[in-house]
């Protein structure tokens, strides 16, 4: 239980830390770098509370993915960071103001919230422990069945996802000669190659 | 005190133990990797490799440590120094753990999770960064140019890699390492799904690096990889994760396909033999491979080897889940193991 | 529970020990190695001239379409993995859900090859 806690601390302020130096790192390359190590302290409290699925797939994807989706766009914008943190100043009432505004939202929310009557139910009829039915299996048994209509419409989120970087970044560059596989197989030496008999001495 | 020496110190004093039988065994198999590589190919081509340095020259690795560890670590102008020096950490650091989820021998592995292919997954999917902060932090056009395309190289063979591994787990039924060994049993896997073990190994060959997928490195032939400005122990220890990764791959590809620690077959001969070995035997053969390919294919061009992960690999491997899982599905061939 | 969670102490051990030895072997070149800095060692290699301009080139946007398509279809077989292991429990049902999901991403790669996002790189 000690070490179960320790760890948690551990996760919870390096990822705290990690948020706070993404926004107020100077060189880009060192926030997506922040964010990674952020990541990372999320799958470790994910693994924490039992979640491994998750815990390996947001290392999975998030940061072997996202992440080098950022550092790939940054690495190649030469972002003038000095230039884009000039007008903080000037801008900082009106970022506090909207601070404010969305803090009491949330407090307001949280204040009137009414838990629905059956999650008490569904919280005391628990799936099976971890020994029987590993997390994975847990999942992959109420994904594809009974949450059927999330999850084509993640594919079709990920579809439109596909499209729409096609549509936005494809350019083709006019007279680019490409090979044509099929053509090049299925050449036979008799349309190409040539035999002459040349008596020596005398040209072609 | 005694309270505290049970439960806390002697747990992880043993598992620091069981991480150095994991991790002096590596390094030893890799830096005779690199001497066996440049034997085998030595051979291939009709000559000798190194043999002047010890009898049969065996003491190479241990001079080309040395010699690395004397030069002069240059860190180029402008360049990065923290994240300069982190991306040969970082490869390094991830070819080791992931040798703490593969299973040598039956309940002989470090780290029994119950996600084990994911992590393997996870780590060669991170394999990705000590190359793209390499590039970058040498501050340096060539380098960076290189580093992008072995990065976006790897990312390509990382999908079919996914789509092979879901392969073998249609048929396993569980993803943890020793459920797939154990699943091996009556046949290995690079048997019925023949099509995806030759697609995972020429996709392992690409994720790594390796020849013939070796243009954006290409070591010592054209400059434009993303260690040319690296020396000294960074750089031993990016060709060291390299080889590393190569054990790797070939550790995941024993294990996926060719039955892990199981022996051929089920005979009372060959069960006296301990896994381990059988384990060591398989790795040993694939790590063959590896190098007999690099010592005969030519290099791939990089459109060539891009079309080859993004147009054939990946419908080829998508289709064959289609295929297997349909086959499972109409056959009542679900895998034994009930959760 | 806890079982679970002493499974992967060892991983943060190893990872531990791992980044312990990676840092002492650079330092071992630190300081076992030479030092002598010098202009011409430390400058940027380019075929031994001088460098010719700024070390950022301009963006190659397939870098990010292959990232993007990258991240597409590793989200793809993120969702395959749960699928695969519980097959038997889903029975039919499950495996055509499946096969539409998967449908519906090969029209999107279909779409990808006809428009040549695919070619050069």
């Amino acid at each position: 239980m000690v070490i179960q806690a320790l760890a948690f601390y551990l996760f919870a302020a390096l990822a705290v830390a990690s948020g706070v130096m993404v926004i107020s790192a100077r060189n880009p390359v060192h926030s997506v770098l922040f964010l990674i190590l952020a990541f990372f302290n999320a799958a470790g409290l994910f693994v924490l509370i039992g979640a491994e699925f998750l815990a390996m797939i947001l290392v999975v994807v998030y940061v072997g993915a996202v992440a080098v989706l950022f550092l790939f766009v940054v690495m190649m914008l030469d972002i003038n960071f000095a230039e884009l943190r000039e007008g903080f100043l000037q801008y900082l009432p009106i970022g506090a103001l909207i601070g404010l505004i969305l803090a009491a939202e949330l407090i307001l929310i949280f204040g009137t919230w009414i838990v629905a009557p059956d999650v008490g139910q569904a919280l005391t009829a628990p799936i099976l422990p971890p020994d029987q039915v590993t997390n994975t299996h847990a999942l992959g048994r109420i994904i594809y069945t009974d949450y059927i209509y999330l999850f084509q419409a993640s594919g079709l989120i990920l579809l439109i996802a596909m499209i729409g970087a096609i549509v936005l970044t494809l350019r083709h560059r006019p007279g680019v000669r490409r090979q044509k596989i099929a053509d090049q197989v299925s050449r036979r030496p008799e349309d190409v190659i040539e035999v002459r008999d040349v008596t020596t001495g005398s040209g072609v | 005190m005694v309270e505290f020496w049970w439960s806390y110190a002697w747990p992880t004093l043993w598992i620091v133990i069981q991480i150095l039988f994991i991790v002096v065994p590596l390094l030893i198999v890799v830096a005779y990797l690199t001497y066996a590589e440049r034997k085998v190919i030595g051979f291939m081509q009709l000559r000798m490799g190194p043999n002047v340095v010890g009898p049969f020259g065996l003491l190479q690795p241990f001079a080309d440590a040395l010699k690395l560890m004397t030069k002069e670590l240059i860190i180029p102008t402008g360049a990065n120094r923290v994240v300069f020096l982190i991306a040969p950490m970082l490869t390094f650091v991830l070819a080791m753990i992931g040798w703490a989820v593969i299973p040598v021998a039956d309940g002989w592995v470090l780290s029994d999770i119950n996600v084990g292919i994911l992590y393997l997954f996870a780590i060669s999917s991170l394999g990705v960064y000590g190359i793209i902060m390499a590039g970058w932090a040498s501050n340096s056009k060539y380098p960076f140019l290189g580093a992008l395309r072995s990065a976006a190289q790897m990312v390509s063979y990382e999908v079919s890699i996914g789509f092979v591994i879901i392969t073998v787990l249609l048929a396993v039924g569980s993803l943890n390492l020793s459920d797939i060994v154990l699943a091996q049993q009556d046949v290995w896997f690079f048997i019925p799904l023949f099509p995806m073990f030759i697609v995972f190994v020429i996709s392992a060959l690409a994720e790594t690096n390796r020849a013939p997928f070796d243009l954006p490195e290409a070591e010592a032939e054209l400059v434009t990889g993303y260690n040319v400005e690296y020396s000294a122990m960074a750089f031993a220890l990016f060709f060291l994760g390299e080889y590393a990764n190569m054990v790797m791959m070939s550790g995941m590809t024993v294990i996926l396909f060719l039955g892990g620690w199981l022996p051929p077959l089920d005979i009372a001969i060959l069960n006296w033999v301990p896994g381990i070995v059988w384990f060591a035997l398989k790795v040993s053969a694939m790590l063959f491979v590896f190098l007999w390919v690099r010592a005969t294919l030519p290099r791939y061009r990089y459109d060539q080897l891009m079309r080859l992960g993004w147009k054939v690999f990946l419908p080829a491997s998508l289709l064959w889940v289609v295929v297997t899982a349909g086959a499972i599905v109409v056959f009542d061939w679900y895998p034994g193991i009930v959760n | 529970m806890e079982e679970l969670l002493l499974e992967y102490l060892p991983i943060l051990i190893f990872l531990g020990l791992a980044v312990g030895l990676s840092g002492l072997m650079v330092m071992a070149s630190v300081v076992v190695g030479a030092r002598k800095p010098d202009p011409e060692k430390n400058s940027a290699y380019e075929c031994g001239f001088d460098a010719f301009d700024d070390a950022r080139m301009k963006f190659d946007v397939r870098f990010y379409l292959v990232a993007i398509l990258f991240i597409i279809f590793d989200l793809e077989v993120a969702f395959l993995f749960p699928w695969a292991i519980t097959l038997s429990d889903i029975g039919v049902f499950g495996f055509w859900s499946m096969i539409v999901f998967l449908g519906i991403l090969t029209v999107g790669f279909v779409y990808e090859w006809r428009k040549g996002a695919l070619e050069w790189e």
